[in-house]
């Protein structure tokens, strides 16, 4: 595409084409107009409400009068590091998190194999339907529909009944925070892990075959290997998305994560310092894990 | 390839995930009949009563039409500024362009506490009132990336020599864009736009921040089930916005493929 060359009717014509040309023959013009508005409204809003947010976690709210008071200091964090309470909430998120990535990444390994390479095409398409299907459906209609299924007199207990194990407790406990957390999450685990077992070459599993590899070799060294940067790609969300989550654990479990502080910091307690505060140690955590992601290559799934 | 016992045991896992992933939607959706005023299992009967209820119910009507007018200001601000980046980001190479793909994915990978409280917190600072306003601003950073997943997979599909071809014959820059690039990509535009009224449309972890005294159809839907009141209501308006989810994105998947649709990744890169 040569930019200058001298094209019919640009000589003449109204302000209209002179301003088309005049773009056409500047692409930073252009690249300036069009990335300006939308960078501009990331800027002001996201980045700055998170710089707005790293500010604030550095000052406090006073006891007695409950007014912020701008004055730097660390007082947040060291209560966040320094109340064992607070530790255990951290540690406990964390943990939830990534054992929900775990137990989705198990999950949706097999089914993403099958789907990628053993399915006929025609299945492949439905099948993938049917994982954005229950990924785009309501969030609070799936965690709703587990807190139906857990309630005493629900599906679950009324399974359980028939197969002779009685009636358990599940509902607000941390076990069924955790189911409810690998259910939500596991459709965006399955489609980057499905979007790279798919574009593996048969090629490299036929070689693997023909070395003498088994399925158990074959599945370990070449398949589980090229199939990571997209479990992941699969684990940013899973991750991040439990870590954070304050609705699943204030509707079907007992017990505080890294978000329900957040959430009733800003509510209830009314310390905005402190949930800012609390709010990055998700992103810390985040960050660090954003970076090892980074090195493994799987930023060229998203 | 694998032995007919692999793919026969990988079968299974596949109907059995299945399985999981829709039964706890038919669950709450086959609630939404039952008669009985108590929640329990099996349902005892089948009655549309409980959608009568909430059709005459004046608080679900007016923040289901809340959650409509800010699904689709939310949709429209995030198709204009999402077709901006991406074309921006698809014609153009320059420094730092790694880094807007990364931001832009961002709201969608942090917690979306995070956002709900930093978007709080601005607003509380710069001392402007939550409203109607604020909820559309705070669902339109998250949106525009569901735009730009869309448009810019479609625009890597289309070939330049479409341009190039537009050019030779004598179309002028905007002519090209008009009638010849518009066509190309415009059902990857209106299915990001269905994404992203979806999006916002069942959003409630950044809304609960943002809306201060307003309340939109899933803050509704948060408040009653936490206060267990009226549930078999809340269970119709749940089945509901189920659809009011699912349908948008049928639509937006025969538009645009199913790689499109991903939220996460996209598939389409074949």
């Amino acid at each position: 595409m040569t930019a200058t060359s001298a094209r019919p009717g640009q000589a003449g014509g109204g302000l209209w084409s002179r301003a088309s040309g005049a773009l056409w023959r500047r692409p930073w013009s252009r690249a300036t107009l069009l990335l300006t508005p939308p960078l501009a409204w990331f800027l002001l809003v996201y980045v700055a409400a998170l710089v707005v947010m790293l500010i604030t976690a550095f000052w406090t709210v006073n006891q007695f009068t409950g007014n912020l008071e701008r004055i730097w200091n660390l007082q947040n964090f060291t209560q966040i590091l320094g109340n064992a309470g607070y530790r255990s909430i951290i540690f406990r998120s964390a943990e939830m998190a990534a054992g929900v990535t775990l137990v989705d990444a198990a999950i949706a390994l097999p089914f993403a194999y099958y789907m990628a390479r053993i399915a006929a095409p025609r299945t492949r398409t439905f099948l993938f339907v049917c994982v954005l299907l229950p990924l785009w459906a309501s969030y609070l209609a799936k965690v709703y529909a587990w807190l139906v299924i857990f309630t005493h007199d629900g599906v679950l207990n009324w399974g359980l009944a028939r197969i002779g194990l009685g009636p358990q407790n599940m509902i607000y406990t941390n076990s069924a925070v955790f189911v409810v957390f690998c259910y939500i999450w596991l459709p965006y685990m399955i489609i980057p892990v499905y979007a790279a077992i798919e574009r593996i070459p048969n090629s490299l599993i036929e070689a693997s075959q023909d070395l003498g590899g088994r399925t158990a070799r074959t599945a370990w060294s070449v398949i589980a290997p090229l199939a990571l940067p997209g479990i992941v790609a699969g684990s940013i969300f899973t991750f991040s998305l439990t870590l954070g989550d304050y609705v699943t654990p204030t509707l079907i479990g007992n017990s505080d994560l890294i978000g329900t502080v957040i959430a009733s910091n800003v509510g209830v307690a009314n310390d905005l310092p402190l949930a800012a505060a609390m709010a990055l140690v998700p992103i810390a955590i985040m960050a660090c894990y954003l970076i090892g992601a980074r090195a493994l290559g799987a930023f060229r799934e998203i | 390839m694998e032995s007919a016992g692999l793919r026969i045991t990988l079968r299974a896992w596949a109907v059995l995930v299945l399985v999981l992933l829709f039964a706890p939607i038919f669950v709450i959706i086959a609630y939404a009949f039952d008669p009985s005023v108590i929640q329990s299992w099996p349902i005892r009967g089948f009655t549309w009563h409980w959608f009568i209820v909430a059709w005459h119910d004046q608080a679900v009507r007016q923040a289901f039409l809340l959650s409509v007018r800010v699904g689709l200001l939310v949709a429209g601000i995030a198709m204009a500024l999402g077709s901006a980046v991406a074309y921006g980001l698809h014609n153009f190479r320059f420094f730092g362009r790694e880094s807007i793909s990364f931001l832009l994915v961002l709201p969608l990978a942090l917690p979306g506490v995070v956002t709900g409280i930093a978007l709080n917190n601005m607003f509380g600072f710069l001392n402007v009132t939550l409203s109607v306003l604020t909820i559309v601003i705070g669902h339109t950073t998250f949106c525009i990336v569901i735009v730009y997943n869309n448009l810019i997979a479609r625009l890597r599909r289309t070939p330049r020599s479409l341009t190039e071809a537009s050019m030779d014959l004598g179309a002028r820059g905007w002519q090209t864009q008009l009638y010849v690039m518009l066509p190309q990509v415009a059902t990857a535009l209106v299915s990001g736009a269905l994404l992203a009224f979806a999006l916002s449309f069942d959003e409630v972890i950044v809304t609960v921040f943002t809306a201060g005294a307003n309340t939109t159809l899933p803050i509704w839907i948060f408040g009653e089930i936490h206060h267990g009141q009226q549930l078999p209501e809340v269970n119709a308006v749940v089945t509901i916005v189920v659809l009011l989810t699912i349908i948008p994105v049928l639509i937006a998947a025969r538009l645009a493929g199913t790689g499109g649709v991903t939220r996460t990744a996209r598939a389409d890169k074949q």
